[in-house]
C-alpha cells in the first residue's frame, strides 16, 4: 500500500539536477491519465457496439449530461460534493501506509450526531445550527475513524477489515437510533429522526441547484492538500507512510500522528454526512448510506490520495454518474450500463498507474 | 503516445455530434416519467411498476420515459428535472417510498405545472404542494387470498413469511396473510424474519433456508424482490406465494399464487386524466387515489399447479367478496400474538381504517415480534 502511496512523490523520488528541463515527468502526469481515459472509451464504445448503439452518439450524450451546458454542469457539481469529501476519508490515512475504507459508516456516523446536534439546538439561529451540526458532524465521523486507529495501533486489527466491518455497524446504530430513541412518530413507513427546520437548512447556492457541500467539499480537499503537502505535520506523516520503522527510529510520535489522521479522515466523510442531512435529506434515516463513501474509495484511488486530484477525479465522476439516466431514457441502455463506464475508466486509469516511469520519453534527460 | 494519433479524430468527430444533439420532445405526446429504485426486472416492486409503465404506453398517444436504480438522494431530484426539462415529461411516477421527502416536495415546488404523482399514499392536504398526488393499493385483499391458498397447500400447518422491516405496511400483509390462512386452516402458524433491509438478497435467502429446515412448507414474502425467497423455495421442493409481480417463472412447480400490483390501470388512468386537461392543483385529479381487488389496483396471480380445487374454491369465494365490497379482513374478536386484545367482538376495520396505517401488532398465530 504504502507503495502506491508514495511512488510517485516527485520531490520524494526523483532526484533530478536542479537545472533540468522538468516538463516531461509533469507531461507525463497528464498523458497517462487521459490516455487511460481514453482506451476506457474505446473499450466502452466497444461495448456499446455489442448493445447496438452508436459509440459516437452514446459518448455525446454523456458528454452532454455531465458537461454540456450549466445545467447539467450543476447536475456533476451535486454527485462530485460529497465524494470529495468522502475519498479523503481514504486519501489522508492512506499516506501513513493505511487503507481504511470505513467511509460509509463515518458518512453516517456524522450525519447522526449532526442530525442530533441539529435538533438539540433547533430553535436558536441558522448559523449556530449548521455550526453545530458541523462540529458535530466531524467529531462523530472523527472518532469513528479514530477507532479504527485505535484498534491498529493498539490491537494491532488490520484496518481495512476493521474499517470495513465498522460500516456495517455504522449502518446498524443508525437504524436502531431512527427506530428508536431519535423516531419522529409521524414516519410510519420510512423510520426517520424528527426533521431539522427548513429554514436552518444548508441553502442552495444563488439560483442554482447545487447546494452548500460542494463549497465545504473544495476547502476541504483544498485544506487537505495543503496539509499533506505543504506542512511538517503532512511530512510526518508521508514519513511514516514510507517507512513507519524509520519514523519511529526518528522519534516521530507515531501512534499520535496516526490517530489525529484518522481523526481528521472521518471528519472529513463526517461532514459529507453532515451535508447530507443539512442540505439533502433533512432529517436521519436509512437513505443516508447511499453508497457515497464506497465511491469515494475509488476517487481517492483514483487521485492518488491527493487533495487537489481528488476534487478534479471527483467531478469526473460525478459527470459519470450525471450522465447515466440519459443512456437510459434516450438509448434504452440498462441502468447498469454507466457502472460498466466507471468500472471502465477507473480500472484502466489504476492500470496505467503501472506505467509510470516505463516511457524513455518522460526521462529526464538532464541539463 | 500511440493513443494521440488513433483517438484524435474521435474527439473531433465526438465534438461535432455534441454539438448537434438537443433535446428532442414529443410535441404531441403526454410523456410520462417513471423512476425507479432499483433494476426493472427485479422480479419484484420496480418490476412492477415497470410493468405499469408498459401497460400505459399501449395507449398511442402516450410516451413513457424510464429510468431505474435512482437513489433516494439528489440523483432522484436529479432525474426528476431531467424528465421535465430535456423529456418534456408533464406527469412523473416517482415510485419509490422515500422519493417523497424532501425530494418530489422540493422539485415540485419549482414545477408546479407538471404533475408528481407519488405511491405510498403520503400525501396531506395543505402542507404538501398542490401538484403533488399518492396512490396506494390495499394489497392487504390480495395477500390475504394467497394466505388461503397456502393455508389449504401447507401440510407441517407452518407458514413462512420474510419481511423488510416492522412497519404498519408490511405488518400489515403479515396480518393479512396469517388471518387468510388461518380462514381456512385455524392451526396455521406464520413465523416472521425481518432482514432489516428492503434488499438483502443475501439474508433473504438465509432467512429461507432456516424457515425450511425449521419445519415451514409455504413460504412468502415483503421484500423487495423476492427472487432469491422464491429460487430457494423451488429448489427445496417447497410451497411459495409472490408478492408484487408475478412470480411463477422462477417457481413453476411450488408457485402457489401471488399478490401482484396493477399500475397498469392505475396509470392508465392518471394519463387520461392529464390528456383531458386535468390536474392536481386544479382538483380536477383527486389527491389521493387507493384502491384493492375490486377497484382493479391489485390482483391475484393465476394459480400455479399445485393448488387443490378447494383451496381455489375458497380463494375465488374471498375474490367475490372482495369484489362486492363485502369483506373484512380485520374484524373482531381479533387477539395480538401477545394475547392483547386488538379488536373486541363485533368491531371491524374497514380498509380505509385510519388504525390499520398505523399498526403496530401481530394478529395471534403470528410467530414473531415487532420490536426486531
Amino acid at each position: 500500500m504504502s507503495a502506491v502511496a508514495t511512488a510517485h512523490d516527485p520531490a520524494a523520488t526523483r532526484g533530478a539536477p536542479r537545472t533540468a528541463v522538468r516538463w516531461r515527468p509533469a507531461l507525463e502526469a497528464v498523458v497517462l491519465p487521459v490516455g487511460a481515459v481514453l482506451v476506457a472509451l474505446i473499450l466502452f464504445g466497444a461495448f456499446c457496439l455489442t448493445q447496438g448503439r452508436n459509440p459516437l452518439a452514446v459518448f455525446a450524450a454523456i458528454y452532454q449530461a455531465a458537461f454540456g451546458s450549466g445545467y447539467s454542469f450543476q447536475n456533476t457539481l451535486v454527485r462530485a460534493a460529497p465524494l470529495m469529501l468522502t475519498a479523503l476519508c481514504t486519501a489522508l490515512p492512506a499516506r501513513l501506509g493505511l487503507v481504511i475504507i470505513g467511509n460509509e459508516g463515518a458518512l453516517v456516523a456524522g450525519g447522526v450526531a449532526a442530525t442530533a446536534a441539529g435538533l438539540l439546538v433547533s430553535t436558536t439561529s441558522p448559523l449556530v445550527v449548521i455550526s453545530c451540526m458541523l462540529l458535530a458532524g466531524m467529531i462523530g465521523g472523527g472518532l469513528w475513524i479514530t477507532l479504527v486507529g485505535f484498534l491498529f495501533y493498539f490491537r494491532s486489527v488490520n484496518e481495512t477489515i476493521s474499517s470495513l466491518l465498522l460500516n456495517y455497524i455504522a449502518i446498524a446504530v443508525l437504524n436502531h437510533l431512527v427506530n428508536g430513541p431519535m423516531r419522529d412518530p409521524s414516519s410510519l413507513n420510512k423510520p426517520s429522526s424528527f426533521p431539522i427546520p427548513e429554514d436552518k437548512m444548508l441553502p442552495l447556492l444563488g439560483s442554482t441547484n447545487v447546494h452548500f457541500g460542494l463549497i465545504f467539499g473544495i476547502i476541504v480537499c483544498l485544506l487537505a492538500w495543503g496539509l499533506m503537502e505543504h506542512t511538517t505535520f503532512g511530512f510526518k506523516v508521508r514519513m511514516i507512510g514510507g517507512n513507519i520503522r524509520a519514523a519511529r527510529l526518528a522519534g516521530l510520535p507515531v501512534t499520535r500522528l496516526g490517530l489525529i489522521t484518522c481523526f481528521l479522515a472521518g471528519a472529513a466523510a463526517g461532514i459529507a454526512g453532515m451535508v447530507e442531512v443539512a442540505a439533502v435529506q433533512g432529517r436521519a434515516n436509512e437513505s443516508l448510506a447511499a453508497g457515497y463513501g464506497y465511491a469515494g474509495i475509488l476517487v481517492a484511488f483514483v487521485a492518488r490520495h491527493r487533495g487537489l486530484p481528488i476534487i478534479l477525479v471527483a467531478t469526473l465522476l460525478g459527470g459519470i454518474l450525471a450522465s447515466g439516466g440519459i443512456l437510459q431514457r434516450q438509448f434504452q441502455l440498462p441502468d447498469a450500463t454507466i457502472l460498466v463506464f466507471q468500472g471502465l475508466v477507473f480500472l484502466v486509469i489504476l492500470l496505467s498507474e503501472s506505467l509510470y516511469g516505463k516511457f524513455k520519453f518522460f526521462k529526464e534527460t538532464g541539463a | 503516445m500511440k493513443f494521440f494519433s488513433r483517438t484524435f479524430p474521435l474527439i473531433a468527430t465526438l465534438a461535432t455530434a455534441t454539438l448537434c444533439s438537443g433535446p428532442t420532445r414529443a410535441a404531441d405526446k403526454v410523456v410520462a416519467g417513471f423512476i425507479y429504485v432499483g433494476p426493472k426486472d427485479d422480479y419484484g416492486y420496480n418490476q412492477a411498476h415497470s410493468e405499469g409503465c408498459r401497460g400505459v404506453q399501449k395507449l398511442s398517444w402516450v410516451k413513457g420515459v424510464e429510468e431505474a436504480s435512482v437513489p433516494e438522494t439528489t440523483a432522484v431530484q436529479e432525474t426528476m428535472r431531467n424528465m421535465i426539462n430535456l423529456d418534456g415529461a408533464s406527469v412523473l411516477f416517482p415510485t419509490s417510498f422515500g422519493y417523497f421527502d424532501p425530494h418530489i416536495l422540493k422539485v415540485a415546488k419549482q414545477y408546479p405545472k407538471v404533475q408528481f404523482v407519488h405511491c405510498g399514499g403520503l400525501y396531506t392536504e395543505g402542507k404538501h404542494p398542490a401538484n403533488v398526488g399518492s396512490y396506494f393499493g390495499y394489497i392487504d385483499e390480495a395477500v390475504y387470498v394467497a394466505g388461503i391458498v397456502a393455508g389449504h397447500a401447507t401440510k407441517s400447518g407452518k407458514l413462512g413469511f420474510i419481511a423488510a422491516k416492522p412497519i404498519p405496511q408490511v405488518l400489515r400483509n403479515i396480518n393479512a396473510f396469517a388471518l387468510g390462512a388461518q380462514s381456512v386452516n385455524p392451526k396455521a402458524t406464520v413465523q416472521v424474519i425481518f432482514t432489516g433491509e428492503w434488499s438483502m438478497p443475501v439474508k433473504e435467502a438465509e432467512a429461507a433456508t432456516s424457515l425450511i429446515n425449521q419445519g415451514v412448507d409455504a413460504l412468502t414474502c415483503h421484500v423487495d424482490s423476492p427472487k432469491v425467497i422464491l429460487e430457494t423455495a423451488e429448489r427445496r421442493g417447497i410451497f411459495v406465494t409472490g408478492y408484487h409481480a408475478n412470480g411463477a417463472k422462477l417457481a413453476p412447480k411450488g408457485y402457489l399464487t401471488g399478490a401482484e400490483w396493477n399500475w397498469s390501470k392505475v396509470y392508465t388512468d392518471y394519463a387520461e386524466a392529464v390528456k383531458a386537461g386535468k390536474s392536481l392543483a386544479a382538483g380536477t385529479i383527486p389527491h389521493l387515489v387507493r384502491g384493492g381487488i375490486k377497484e382493479g389496483f391489485v390482483k391475484v396471480s393465476d394459480y400455479g399447479p399445485a393448488v387443490t380445487d378447494a383451496a381455489k374454491a375458497d380463494a375465488e369465494a374471498a375474490k367475490a367478496k372482495f369484489l362486492a365490497g363485502t369483506m373484512v379482513i380485520f374484524k373482531g374478536p381479533l387477539k395480538d400474538n401477545t394475547g392483547k386484545e386488538i379488536l373486541p367482538e363485533g368491531k371491524d376495520l374497514a380498509q380505509q381504517a385510519l388504525e390499520l396505517e398505523s399498526m403496530g401488532w401481530l394478529v395471534a398465530g403470528v410467530i414473531g415480534s415487532t420490536k426486531n
